[in-house]
């Protein structure tokens, strides 16, 4: 059980914070296909700042005197500055779409051409090889919770919370879980969330009402870049074993897809990355899941094809969403760039 | 006499190099008063509101409000000074309450609080005398309410200077009539009131002064009581239009359309039409009246095709053989196939009639493009269509590729039944094609009409100004509440007679 959990949150995550980047850049007006390319970036950004730090003396000397705090706050500092490059990276995006006018899906789609050959390109030039890590050696142990970290016997036994929830788990993603609940309250609680949600409504509305369009829309989709970038790296961290590669499994994609079928709503959005977290897990570790603890591994003795279990998250995602989203509403001026002139 | 509330002194725009908009514009509105700005479309009614408003910024000219000159470059400028613009288009978002609306974008210090904003609301909905669901969303919302909302949208922000582009176009005769009431009550509390009309009866009816602008220039301002329907006129259109509508007798009217019995629901399962049997014939043109909603649009559409009827019948006499084509179940495509050439000018003109983003010639295809062999389309022929319409009908385009849904009202309309027309319809069914147009354009509309009619077509026009149909038509068919209540003769007819008529089953009905 304390696996299933532990590991449904490594993957939903990513996907649910991915997703409402595509919320905020689409509820100010903008698509945001970028979402994928915007992950790739943000991964790199955050491996290869880890990566610089670990050659720092004081973090050497923190790990090795178990300084867990300075570490913790290292794993902080490495996803703000995927979250601030990555908001960068999408000012390519916002330029193009906002000031120029061109068609969004055609910028998002050449950033999402761009960042892993970008990425690539870095990594084979600073490593010689494919795949960028976070450090030589089992770069886990820097940054992972540990029940040790909290200063409890290596032996001790925790409740079942304290297993699930302090042991062997990343800050990082109770730090995106925060921010996700934040900025959902945000978009429906306040001012602010209400200008951004009219610009991609009815953006000559809000703009007869002295409300900044185009201001707005650059709020939204650097948002977006920013928990964008910061979803690459929490992925790269809990789910690619601290590595950037050019790639984050489609998850970029796939937050787009939740996003839609969740109607471009947060909560919906959170059960639907939830969901596709569990079934990711239960694909991952099927063998070796034992669900009522008695010795018998369920899942791989009723002798179903692997490959089904693989299939699993995205079937089950796809079914419930279709389900769940017969009113499924895009925001109405998404799409269209921003004419002061047009009735 | 007090400080005007807004003063304009020689105000020009110019859009591009060519296209004035507002030339050497002077304007005086004072408080408690009601201002109508007068002219055709296009005259530059709105543009001239929007620079007051803020979306646009005039390239000359002063603008003082209070007696003070102002610079007004953005719309919350303009709340600054207290005026607040009700569009014609209305600026709402679908998926907001009224409330969300109407606090979107005000800078005050208080908390986020919509609890509160919804209790001022319902304060000033009451003050005034509006009608008000502070938390329905837009989208469920009628047109007049959503006209509501905008109200006091400005309202709200405290503004003094009220503008109205065009408020009634949208509107029915008794919410006009609820408006107009409202309007003058602002106006005993002391606020200015501009207004843009076309409607020569209701600038009679509500303001107290008249500003008539012609193709961007002002031309002068009288007051209401001391000016008449011609005078306004002539004012607006810089010659004497004749009122009288040039209407031939029918030429051997021989039955083309028969409409037997039909019954017909909407979506949510109401009946909207019943029972409705009537003819209409070669060389004349078929009048419909009946208040707005009565299932006019139903009728046009059930005969087109577009809807299914529960029961009845159409029949279509083929006017060479006198062969009769039953056109029941049948949709706009095997009608077409059939041969019979039937035009529709629905009242929906950029979302039935037009494609809004494409050009005129690629709307003049739409019509034609299955006649074309092999895979590609050809544009010649409409290329030549279009060509012909806009000089023919005088549209004033940039070009026959611009998007429709950047030419005025009008011009759109031109479009739409010079296509419909060039069909060479055997049957041709108009439904409020003047809505919203200027004196001229309704009356070249009129004359297409009455065009087609010596020519043979069965022309059934829905209309809504009465004085229109007894000049314009040969026979009115008036419906009330989906039923006919009577076929009169146009020529002997009164209103009085088509008043009756119309409200004559709403009676009943309640």
């Amino acid at each position: 059980m304390t696996f299933i959990i532990q590991q449904t949150i490594v993957y939903a995550v990513p996907l649910m914070i991915v997703a409402l980047a595509g919320v905020y850049a689409e509820r100010s007006g903008i698509i945001n296909l970028a979402l994928e390319g915007i992950m790739i970036f943000g991964a790199f950004c955050g491996v290869m700042f880890v990566n610089i730090m670990q050659g720092q003396q004081w973090v050497l000397n923190a790990f090795a005197q178990k300084q867990y705090g300075l570490l913790q706050l290292v794993e902080i500092l490495a996803m703000l500055t995927a979250a601030i490059l990555g908001a960068v990276f999408s000012l390519l995006l916002s330029f193009a779409s906002i000031n120029l006018r061109a068609d969004q899906t055609i910028g998002g789609t050449a950033l999402n051409l761009l960042a892993p050959a970008l990425v690539l390109f870095l990594v084979r030039l600073l490593t010689a090889q494919n795949t960028l890590f976070m450090s030589t050696g089992d770069a886990a142990s820097w940054f992972m919770l540990k029940k040790t970290t909290f200063g409890f016997d290596k032996d001790a036994e925790l409740s079942f919370i304290g297993n699930t929830f302090l042991h062997k788990v990343y800050l990082a993603n109770y730090l995106c879980i925060l921010i996700f609940i934040i900025l959902s309250i945000i978009l429906y609680k306040t001012r602010f969330g209400l200008r951004l949600r009219s610009c991609g409504e009815n953006p000559q509305a809000a703009n007869s009402l002295g409300i900044n369009v185009i201001k707005m829309r650059y709020a939204g989709t650097t948002i977006s870049g920013a928990l964008a970038g910061m979803g690459g790296f929490v992925y790269a961290l809990a789910a690619a074993n601290c590595s950037s590669n050019g790639d984050v499994a489609g998850f970029g994609f796939l937050a787009l897809a939740v996003m839609i079928f969740g109607n471009w709503n947060p909560l919906t959005i959170a059960g639907a990355s939830f969901l596709f977290g569990l079934f990711k897990c239960i694909s991952a570790g099927y063998s070796s899941i034992d669900i009522n603890m008695d010795g018998v591994y369920l899942l791989r003795e009723i002798g179903v094809s692997p490959h089904v279990y693989r299939m699993l998250p995205y079937v089950i995602t796809l079914i419930v969403l279709a389900f769940t989203s017969k009113n499924s509403r895009a925001p109405k001026a998404e799409g269209i760039p921003y004419d002061k002139s047009m009735r | 006499m007090s400080v005007p509330a807004i003063e304009l002194k020689n105000i020009t725009k110019t859009f591009g190099k060519s296209v004035v908009a507002n030339k050497n514009v002077c304007l005086t509105v004072n408080y408690g008063e009601i201002l109508a700005i007068l002219g055709e479309n296009g005259s530059g009614k709105t543009t001239l509101l929007n620079m007051i408003s803020g979306i646009y910024y005039p390239d000359e000219g002063q603008i003082f409000v209070n007696g003070e000159e102002v610079s007004i470059t953005s719309p919350k400028d303009a709340f600054k000074y207290k005026i607040g613009m009700i569009h014609q288009h209305f600026k709402l978002v679908d998926v907001f309450s009224a409330t969300e609306n109407i606090i979107l974008g005000l800078e005050d210090d208080g908390k986020y609080d919509i609890k509160k904003a919804s209790l001022k609301v319902r304060e000033i909905a009451a003050q005034y005398g509006f009608e008000i669901d502070p938390d329905k969303k837009i989208y469920e919302m009628s047109v007049s309410e959503k006209q509501t909302v905008e109200i006091i949208k400005v309202l709200y922000r405290g503004a003094d200077i009220l503008m109205l582009d065009e408020p009634t176009a949208v509107l029915t005769p008794q919410e006009t009539r609820k408006l107009f009431a409202v309007l003058r009550k602002m106006k005993e509390s002391g606020k200015a009131i501009v207004i843009i009309t076309h409607k020569l009866h209701e600038v009679l009816d509500i303001s107290d002064k008249v500003a008539v602008l012609r193709k961007g220039e002002y031309i002068g301002t009288v007051n209401t009581s001391e000016t008449n329907e011609g005078q306004l006129t002539e004012m607006m259109v810089g010659k004497k239009v004749t009122l009288n509508i040039d209407r031939s007798d029918p030429v051997d009217p021989t039955d083309r359309l028969i409409v037997a019995h039909l019954n017909c629901m909407n979506r949510d399962g109401f009946k909207v039409l019943s029972n409705v049997t009537f003819t209409a014939k070669s060389g004349e043109i078929l009048g419909i009246a009946g208040i707005a909603g009565s299932g006019q649009r139903e009728l046009l559409e059930t005969i087109a095709g577009l809807q299914p009827m529960v029961t009845g019948g159409v029949q279509y006499i083929v006017p060479e053989t006198g062969k009769i084509e039953f056109l029941r179940d049948k949709t706009p495509l095997q009608i077409r196939e059939m041969g019979i050439r039937l035009s529709f000018v629905p009242e929906d003109r950029l979302g039935m009639g037009l494609v809004g983003s494409m050009g005129t010639v690629d709307n003049m295809m739409l019509r034609s493009y299955r006649k074309g062999k092999g895979i590609f389309l050809r544009k010649q022929e409409p290329k030549a269509l279009a060509d012909k319409i806009i000089e023919e009908l005088e549209v004033v385009t940039p070009s026959a590729s611009t998007p429709v849904r950047r030419l005025s009202g009008g011009n759109v309309q031109k479009v739409l039944v010079g296509r419909e027309i060039a069909a060479a319809p055997t049957v041709l069914m108009a439904a409020y094609p003047v809505r919203g147009l200027d004196i001229n354009s309704s009356y070249l509309i009129y004359n297409l009409l009455n065009e087609q009619k010596k020519n043979g077509v069965a022309v059934i026009f829905v209309g809504e100004d009465l004085d229109v149909l007894l000049g314009l038509c040969d026979r009115i068919m008036v419906i009330g509440s989906g039923t006919v209540t009577g076929i009169v003769d146009a020529r002997t007819t009164t209103k009085e007679e088509i008043g009756l008529l119309m409200t004559k089953e709403v009676r009943k009905d309640a």
